[in-house]
């Protein structure tokens, strides 16, 4: 059997990250162990000894244990450098620019574009309470701010980090799905035209169709 | 010298590069001033370099990057061969750096900076510091140093016995909770974080560091 193994849901933007990396580095072979946050699984001392945090996805390589969704792609794309799609940029100054945009994403977009789906889709589900308004209103403004900057970067550039795709863009996939999606913010993306055209194509790719696919099945266990 | 950083000693995230600069041996560097009090990271010629108007910014002949942790990323490959090597020596060794800097990135620094902002930066700029959010993030920050107090119990450092990357992207704003915001009881009260500190923040890097920090003060 596998010896690659994602522990969590599908419905997590934080698994999803990690499930869309091995399907762009063409990986197959891998188990989906579920741990649902509904019923307190990320709660268990069993996988409390895999990710002390209590959060998922955490990933195991044989006896080799990782947690933090993008420090396990970042693995998974080291680890399978010759196949799929070449993810970290060829050249030094590839490699930094991506590093660079994947750092955007971490500090300046998740943050901003993650409570607002929170909020959105989230707050009821996991903490019992309706959407703080004051707080979406809030951190939409400074998406807003956020996405000109993006508009601007790939009027230029038809990727994050230049002309080819990368890890930058497919860590932005899962929450942008549930801003869009889910939360029903598609608006910030479909009033800028070089950010849609971007969502357009990496949304399309193979990869996150097949992820898709996943969290669809997924949903219709539960 | 082909290597400029924009930024201030006394920036967090900018003392976070020039800490990687000296762990890997680096002084052939400019430190290029930014004015933040006159709002010069939000003027066009530094908005051409950086569109989200923050400092740190790195010029390496053609190339600027910006985000500081992508910064000292860049640091550590271009100048791999010497000084300490951030990412451990095996492949498990560099995953295990890179989950402890995702650790720093998304459970770590947006508690300690919150309150090194609310306590610290908002006062320096003529603002009142929210002390619900300061007790909320204080919380948070409780039950992140028990499980850090735990793996440290276990490990020297956080990727394991070697210091990396990970441990020095702590050291800033760890710096600037315990020595300016005075919260730092959760770093002393625990026996091998506290021990980790210790360590971490004696190391030489880190000296060169508060030094230029208290230059220019």
């Amino acid at each position: 059997m596998a010896s690659l193994k994602v522990y969590g849901k599908p419905y997590s933007a934080n698994v999803t990250r990690v499930l869309t990396t091995l399907a762009e580095k063409n990986v197959d072979d891998y188990q989906i162990v579920p741990i649902d946050l509904l019923t307190g699984g990320n709660k268990t001392p069993e996988y409390l000894k895999l990710q002390p945090f209590g959060q998922i996805p955490a990933f195991q390589d044989g006896d080799f244990t990782l947690y933090e969704s993008r420090a396990i792609a970042r693995y998974i794309s080291d680890k399978y450098e010759g196949q799929g799609t070449a993810l970290s940029g060829k050249t030094e100054r590839e490699k930094a620019l991506v590093n660079q945009w994947l750092e955007v994403e971490s500090q300046n977009y998740n943050p901003c574009a993650g409570k607002i789906v929170f909020e959105c889709v989230f707050a009821q589900i996991l903490e019992g309470r309706a959407t703080n308004e004051a707080v979406v209103k809030e951190q939409l403004e400074k998406l807003g701010k956020i996405l000109d900057v993006y508009e601007a970067q790939l009027t230029h550039h038809k990727y994050l980090a230049g002309d080819f795709f990368s890890l930058a863009d497919l860590a932005h996939i899962p929450v942008t799905n549930n801003l869009i999606n889910v939360a029903k913010k598609g608006e910030l993306f479909s009033s800028r035209k070089h950010l849609n055209a971007w969502w357009e194509d990496i949304s399309s790719r193979p990869s996150w169709q097949k992820v898709l696919q996943i969290i669809q099945a997924g949903q219709q266990q539960q | 010298m082909t290597i400029k950083i924009y930024g201030v000693p006394y920036s967090t995230c900018t003392a976070r590069v020039l800490a990687t600069l000296a762990e890997k041996e680096v002084e052939d560097y400019e430190l290029v001033p930014v004015d933040l009090s006159v709002g010069a990271h939000k003027k066009p010629e530094f908005l051409k370099m950086q569109p989200f108007g923050m400092i740190p910014v790195l010029q390496d002949s053609d190339l600027t990057i910006y985000e500081s942790r992508a910064m000292a990323r860049y640091i550590s490959d271009k100048f791999e061969s010497q000084g300490t090597p951030l990412f451990g020596k095996t492949a498990k060794d560099k995953a295990l750096v890179n989950q402890w800097l995702e650790v720093e990135s998304q459970n770590y620094n947006p508690c300690v900076s919150s309150i090194v902002y609310q306590l610290v930066f908002a006062p320096m700029h003529g603002r009142q510091g929210d002390e619900t959010v300061v007790k909320q993030q204080l919380e948070k920050l409780e039950k992140v140093l028990d499980i850090y107090e735990a793996h440290l119990s276990k490990n020297k450092y956080l990727a394991g016995d070697f210091f990396s990357l990970a441990d020095l992207s702590h050291i800033p704003y760890t710096f600037y909770l315990v020595n300016m915001a005075k919260k730092g009881d959760g770093i002393t009260s625990r026996k091998h974080v506290s021990a980790w500190w210790e360590d971490i923040s004696s190391r030489a890097s880190w000296k060169t560091v508060t030094a230029k920090m208290n230059a220019k003060a």
